[in-house]
């Protein structure tokens, strides 16, 4: 364990912390423009991943465990929420035929 | 025997029962068929009048009872408080039994005039809300009370008097009661307020307790007297005010029985004697009250006299008898007024059913020139009727006679004046009531070609007529004077109830027997004078087109007082309203409220746009929210 933890240590933190700030980015940027709603579900995936990234980063950094139990909770999470997600999708596919977000704005006045 | 404060303290089971009646009447109205309601009304108006019966003899077993039920706490603030209270003396008492005791005998008795109605139980509902009104506004200890009653009353009468609303006219004349009783209620609410604000208390004993340093005539006392009497005179139907009464006669019969007899145009005299501790320190206004009462008096008297609806010549003997009341009042007299009041209840009471009977009998015609010759027809009505019209042309023995003669000899003392004035009203009242009796039951059979054969009514109808006929007869003996060798007993009852106004002094027995033979000679030659007119000669009124000479027709046409009315206050009323509603209701407050609608439309309009469905949109302003405060927070620190 102690190893895993020096194996970290050599990477300076500014660069976990830019990766995941990139990562982040790349998410919330694909969550915004792409229609997809696959693709949508797998940016989401990718902010909560890097995120999981970080904590791990810091947990290693600051000798403190109780990030990397963080992380475990949001992979559970992440696994319920991907798979009501992707029910939703199948769903949407039988009834609209389709998979593109735009088609599904009936919830407005 | 029981504790007289402990019966007196379940006086509020008095109100209680018409209370339940109502609210079983209204509520359980579908599940009553078959005259249920009728009962169920009665019965609980029955129970109230035997309690007020205990509470009778209670108030006359024990000299100067006077007992306040203090119920619960009505408005409690820093400032003062108002209990719910009931004041149990020998005045409410008095009252308590004239509401519940005649106004029983005519739930009895609508139980056979409403048969036929549709709706009979909302009749009977309406009925038990006004004698829960009524016991209200006798019972209260306190103005705040009186005027819950007041109120009440006003409500009922305006539903009970526009009960048959499917004639648009019968609704007018409801409305108009309303109106003008609110004028009146103005005038009493104003009073109210003074009396708050001059005695910090609504109580009748506080008040009055705190009378007893006040000198006679000053400004304040005046002016809450006055404004009582504007109620007053709203409420029972004194001049400027009076015209209200005759036309609620749109009511059932059983209504203008229970409106001009049992209780609410009583409410007027007995506020007024309840105050008579206000009013003898306010000579102005006694003034006043003498003389607004005898002119309606002989105006009502006059007027009645061309009437020819049977119903409008009670009306307007009941605005002249009220006329008589006031006169007592202003006279300081006030146990001569409440006498007068029971003894009306009873013979008015009586004329009301009695003609609600001719009525049914000749299915709905009120006309007395379609009448005559019923004697026959109906033997009970007729002698009963007799019995009333006896009773208040003011003939010995009958009740009538009692009452009316202390008024007059309470004038005579006060006025030779107001005296020969009084007496020509009496002697008017005796000439149309009995050319009323004539023409409605002697002579020809002028009813015919109108209507099939009449008929006498049920025994739920006579039974109450002949109750109320030996009450006319025998109610006059509760008050004999001492000219008879009686001891006035209803006036000692009532005294320390009343305040007594200073300057009395009583007349010698052989001016009062000479003023007796006089007026009784006169009495007998105006019934010598109906008798030749209407029986001997059998003249019949003319028709309505008829052209009379114009003393004759004014008179016919109630002194144009409605037409005045109509043409200086409604039609100045009217013109207002619809000039407002031209210039101001539709050109600034209209476009005020459009303008605020549709900003409100428009701005949504605009804003709707922001919820286009469009969940990237969302997401997107969401980021940039977010990203918005993310740098704001850069910038500021």
């Amino acid at each position: 364990m102690e190893t895993v933890t020096t194996a970290i240590r050599i990477i300076p933190l500014e660069h976990y912390i830019i990766l995941c700030a990139a990562l982040f980015s790349i998410g919330v940027a694909g969550v915004l423009f792409r229609r997809n709603t696959i693709i949508i579900l797998m940016c989401i995936e990718l902010m909560l991943n890097s995120v999981n990234l970080l904590l791990t980063a810091f947990s290693a950094y600051h000798s403190d465990p109780a990030g990397q139990v963080f992380v475990f909770f949001i992979m559970v999470v992440a696994a319920a929420e991907v798979a009501v997600g992707l029910a939703i999708l199948v769903m949407m596919k039988r009834n609209i035929n389709s998979v593109d977000i735009n088609l599904l704005n009936r919830l407005k006045w | 025997m029981v504790n007289p404060a402990t019966l007196a303290y379940y006086s509020w089971f008095v109100p209680l029962f018409p209370l339940a009646g109502f609210l079983v009447n209204s509520l359980f109205s579908r599940f009553l068929k078959g005259g249920r309601a009728g009962y169920i009304a009665s019965l609980s108006v029955g129970i109230s009048f035997l309690y007020s019966l205990i509470l009778f003899f209670i108030v006359r077993d024990n000299h100067q009872f006077a007992y306040t039920l203090k119920l619960f706490s009505f408005i409690q603030t820093a400032g003062f408080s108002i209990p719910f209270e009931f004041l149990i003396d020998s005045l409410s008492v008095t009252m308590m039994l004239i509401v519940t005791g005649v106004g029983l005998l005519i739930h009895v008795y609508s139980i056979g005039y409403m048969k036929e109605d549709e709706r009979f139980n909302e009749f009977f509902a309406q009925m038990n809300l006004f004698t829960f009104s009524m016991l209200l506004l006798v019972m209260g200890a306190n103005y705040l009370i009186l005027f819950i009653g007041w109120e009440g009353v006003g409500l009922c009468s305006y539903l009970l008097i526009g009960f048959w609303y499917k004639q648009a006219d019968y609704n007018l004349a409801a409305r108009k009661a309303f109106v003008m009783n609110r004028i009146g209620d103005l005038g009493f609410i104003l009073g109210i307020f003074l009396l708050f604000f001059t005695f910090g208390t609504l109580s009748f004993h506080e008040i009055f307790s705190k009378l007893e340093g006040v000198s006679s005539g000053t400004l304040t006392i005046s002016l809450i007297t006055l404004f009582l009497l504007i109620g007053a005179l709203g409420k029972s139907a004194q001049i400027p005010l009076y015209t209200w009464l005759p036309d609620a006669m749109a009511g059932p019969t059983p209504i203008s029985a229970l409106i001009h007899a049992a209780t609410m145009v009583t409410a007027g005299v007995y506020m007024i004697a309840r105050s008579s501790a206000l009013y003898v320190l306010a000579p102005f206004t006694m003034t006043l009250i003498v003389i607004i009462g005898l002119a309606t008096a002989l105006l009502a008297a006059v007027i009645a006299l061309y009437q020819n609806d049977i119903k409008k010549v009670l009306a307007y003997s009941t605005v002249s008898q009220l006329g008589y009341m006031f006169l007592a009042l202003g006279l300081g007299a006030f146990s001569s007024a409440v006498f007068h009041l029971t003894t009306h209840a009873f013979f008015k009471a009586l004329l009301f059913l009695a003609a609600g009977s001719v009525i049914h009998a000749l299915h709905g015609e009120q006309d007395i020139r379609k009448m005559g010759g019923l004697k026959s027809f109906l033997p009970y009505t007729y002698w009963v009727f007799l019995a009333g019209t006896l009773a208040i042309s003011g003939i010995p023995p009958f009740s009538g006679f009692f009452s009316k003669d202390e008024i007059l000899v309470q004038a005579w003392t006060a006025n030779p004046l107001l005296y020969i004035l009084a007496l020509s009203g009496a002697l008017l009242t005796c000439f149309y009531m009995f050319r009323l009796l004539f023409l409605t039951f002697s002579g020809e059979n002028r009813w015919k070609p109108f209507t099939a054969s009449p008929h006498e009514s049920p025994a739920v109808m006579v039974i109450p007529l002949v109750l109320l006929a030996v009450l006319s007869f025998a109610g006059g003996f509760v008050n004999i004077p001492e000219l008879f060798g009686g001891s006035a007993s209803f006036n000692r009852l009532l005294a320390p109830a009343l305040a007594v106004a200073s300057g009395h002094h009583s007349l010698s027995h052989h001016t009062e027997w000479t003023l007796l033979l006089i007026s009784l000679l006169l009495l007998a030659g105006s019934i010598a004078l109906g008798w030749i007119i209407f029986v001997k000669m059998s003249r019949v009124p003319g028709p309505d087109g008829l052209i009379r000479p114009w003393y004759n027709r004014i008179v016919f046409k109630k002194f144009y007082v409605d037409e005045a009315y109509h043409y200086f206050f409604v039609r100045p009323y009217e013109y207002l309203s619809s000039t407002l509603f031209e210039n101001l209701e539709r050109n600034v407050i209209n476009r005020i409220v459009n303008f605020t609608g549709n900003l409100a439309f428009e701005a949504g309009a605009v804003i709707r746009r922001l919820q286009n469905g469009n969940i990237s949109f969302y997401a997107f302003v969401m980021v940039a929210g977010i990203l918005f405060f993310f740098i704001l927070n850069l910038i500021i620190t």
